[in-house]
């Protein structure tokens, strides 16, 4: 089977294309060419340097493209310097924050934490999405997946099924129409976050249990910081936070013979540049 | 006399203001549209930084004073000090400062060496008591009352909605059918209501004909306006502008998109006598293509200056007067205020530490269907809408630069024309026509803080400090 993320790269750029010639999305050539060469000089550095005793690892511009275009369509800044910034951290965190062998936190999300934290001139601008391209969007991703029956998608189905019904007792409870309700669900950084990020292979539990409760957890966190505490962002701190809980998931629902099986699905930002041969190495750890 | 019920938003209407004329940067600047050439219009300043908000809110309300009601949810009680009445003159203000302005500029000489054109281009980035036993029954509690300025006000809340509708009714407020459900949903995020009515006693006294803004300052993670209630009996869309004033950047929504206005635009001479139609035919058309669906960024500027000026920067007393808090300290070192009569660009002036967006709404049920929520981005990038007349060079020109300049006014004219029919759906024979008359269109024709205090130590709020105590 084809390699997925080329697939990926496609969508992601032609949602950024059609996002920056049609909808004014705020992104500058010049904060573009700085968050993918930012993120390409990162991966190919990481790739040089290993430690002592370790395999090198081949380097592949894929996965640091895919990140950069994820931030590229994610991320707002007033300096493009942030957004390099953001796409090296990005990068970096997974040559660096390792636990068993494997990164524990996306890397663009990461990227986006540590951004939003840390300065006053970045933002993530998620409604600046029209409504028409939202919907081609969710129509080509969800297409994709279903097409590819990527065994890792139950991630995204169970957080997207997670997020809707959550909203939906919400408006429930409160008495509001479901169009109410489902106005907030009409994000383009919410369609990104669930089918291109929360879904990386690399950073999801190994076992399907496993990555039903990640996905379940983060939902619910997500859901808590959007309602409870008005972060407009709260998926991506939500995935951030429940990062801590890959390695003990992975301990407590560890995967069977079977679930540990690469099925070269549509991976969501896969951070290894040897995907899927990686990707299964990774699954067995 | 039964109340009629305002709600959430506000009704505006329309009065045509004179266009006047000043000299700016680079040109003239000939011509601003403000809020009041559209019908039933609101406008509301947030003041926002952190987690602190006043909001002020402008009402036009032409009718009997009797009838004025206004009921707006708010996150959290308020006290008496968080209530406050402001001055209409000073949102007045900012709507002149941030309206769309045209700006006019007259070509050089082409047989002389043109410097000029380059730096203009360059500036385009756009109640009444109840029986305490009856309230009780229907679970509405009054959690505070005061008398503000010309106004009473109650701070309600209630355990149902169907409570606190037929309290409200049986308190002469007409609640639309429908509102219950909204209330309801209100009440169970946590929301008090803030309920407003003319104190006709107080108004005599005070001596006010016109009503005055209402303005709360309270403390809420929360950053939205509601308008869900106010859609519910509305008559046709509303009109919506917020200004935003914050210390970080430019105001968006976060669940609509947020477009710029359409700027920088050469149009014919024949704009500057009707720049207020432009203005209004011009925002009707672009919400027609962005499919009613979008808010409209129509400027964004650090306070300090602008280019062109369509109004001068507000002063800092005026700003506090909107609720800017953080400027403690820099008020007092401030010179007074000068009145406002020379809209010339300000650069480098003190520095206010406040960047203002002006955003236009559009809105009804079926297009908004969600309260307006907001963010502040760290984007500080000067934007205005801005729209360029320019007068063709009308002294001898015996050069070879001349004839070519010459022949190209005409295409030029044709492409103004064409920016002005489809910025504002005009028909552009009609355009042509008018142009031709006017023997245009290269002719001059239309010479036309952060408070430091802590409240818990039981010293004065931010909010006192603020205001003051009234």
């Amino acid at each position: 089977m084809a390699d997925p993320r080329y697939e990926q790269i496609a969508i992601l750029s032609a949602l950024l294309g059609y996002g920056v010639l049609s909808l004014d999305f705020g992104i500058s050539p010049a904060q573009g060419a700085l968050t993918l060469g930012a993120a390409i000089a990162t991966e190919w550095l990481g790739c040089r340097i290993r430690p002592v005793g370790r395999p090198g690892r081949r380097f592949h511009v894929a996965s640091p493209l895919i990140t950069g275009l994820s931030l590229c369509l994610l991320l707002r800044v007033d300096d493009p310097v942030l957004a390099a910034i953001a796409a090296t951290l990005a990068i970096a965190s997974k040559f660096v924050l390792r636990i068993d062998g494997r990164h524990v936190v996306n890397p663009s999300a990461l990227g986006l934490a540590l951004v939003l934290a840390f300065s006053d001139r970045a933002w993530i601008s998620s409604g600046q999405w029209g409504s028409v391209v939202l919907a081609a969007a969710l129509v080509v991703c969800a297409g994709s997946h279903i097409v590819r029956r990527a065994r890792r998608s139950d991630v995204t189905w169970t957080f997207a099924a997670a997020t809707v019904g959550l909203v939906a007792a919400r408006a429930l409870w409160l008495g509001d129409p479901f169009e109410v309700a489902f106005h907030g669900l009409s994000s383009g950084a919410l369609l990104l976050f669930t089918f291109f990020m929360i879904s990386d292979p690399r950073t999801t539990p190994a076992s399907r249990a496993g990555r039903v409760t990640f996905a379940l957890t983060v939902a619910a966190l997500a859901h808590a910081l959007r309602f409870g505490f008005y972060e407009p962002n709260a998926p991506i701190w939500a995935l951030v936070a429940c990062s801590p809980l890959l390695p003990l998931l992975d301990r407590w629902l560890p995967a069977t013979e079977r679930g540990a099986q690469t099925d070269g699905g549509f991976h969501a930002i896969p951070t290894h540049a040897q995907l899927p041969h990686s990707h299964a190495h990774a699954l067995r750890s | 006399m039964r109340s009629r019920l305002m709600l959430s938003c506000l009704i505006l209407t329309l009065t045509l203001f004179g266009a006047d004329t000043a000299q700016a940067f680079c040109g003239f600047y000939v011509a601003k549209a403000d809020t009041k050439i559209f019908n039933r219009a609101s406008q509301v300043v947030l003041v926002r930084d952190g987690k602190r908000t006043v909001l002020t809110m402008v009402n036009d309300f032409q009718g009997d004073p009797s009838d004025f009601a206004l009921v707006v949810p708010v996150p959290t009680f308020l006290e008496r000090g968080q209530i406050h009445v402001g001055d209409a003159a000073v949102v007045d203000h900012l709507d002149a400062y941030t309206a769309p302005r045209l700006v006019e500029y007259h070509d050089p000489d082409p047989c002389r060496p043109p410097v000029v054109m380059e730096m203009m281009r360059s500036t385009a980035s756009p109640a009444r008591g109840d029986s305490a036993a009856r309230r009780k029954s229907l679970g509405v509690t009054i959690e505070a009352s005061y008398t503000v300025g010309e106004y009473d006000i109650l701070i309600l809340s209630a355990e149902q909605s169907d409570g606190l509708e037929t309290w409200l009714r049986e308190n002469d407020y007409q609640i639309p059918e429908g509102a219950s459900e909204i209330l309801g949903s209100y009440l169970k995020q946590g929301m008090r209501f803030f309920v407003a009515k003319v104190n006709i006693e107080e108004r005599e006294r005070l001596g006010f004909t016109k009503l005055r803004p209402l303005q709360i300052a309270y403390e809420h993670g929360r950053f939205m306006l509601p308008i869900r209630l106010g859609m519910v009996n509305a008559n046709g869309p509303q009109e919506l502008f917020v200004y935003a004033l914050t210390r970080k950047g430019r105001v968006e929504t976060t669940n609509y998109r947020t477009v710029r206005l359409p700027t920088g635009m050469d149009l014919p001479g024949l704009v500057a006598n009707k720049f207020p139609d432009f203005y209004r035919d011009m925002f009707s058309e672009q919400t027609r293509k962005e499919n009613s669906k979008v808010v409209f960024l129509e400027y964004a500027w650090d306070m300090s200056w602008c280019d062109p000026c369509a109004a001068d920067p507000l002063s800092p007393d005026e700003l506090r007067q909107l609720g800017v808090f953080w400027l403690d300290g820099e008020a007092s070192n401030s010179p007074p205020t000068q009145p406002p009569v020379r809209p010339m660009p300000r650069r480098g002036g003190a520095a206010q530490d406040v960047f203002v967006t002006r955003l236009h709404v559009r809105y009804d049920a079926a297009h908004f269907p969600d309260d307006l929520q907001f963010q502040t981005t760290g984007d500080r990038s000067n934007f205005q809408g801005r729209f360029v007349m320019r007068h063709a060079f009308k002294g001898e020109m015996q050069c070879e630069a001349g004839k070519q300049y010459r022949s190209q006014l005409p295409a030029r004219r044709e492409a103004e024309a064409q920016s002005l029919a489809s910025l504002t759906g005009w028909d552009i024979d009609e355009i042509r026509k008018e142009m031709e008359i006017s023997g245009e269109s290269s002719t001059g024709e239309g010479e036309a803080s952060e408070s430091a205090q802590d409240e818990e130590n039981g010293e004065a709020s931010w909010w006192d400090q603020l205001w003051g105590s009234d």
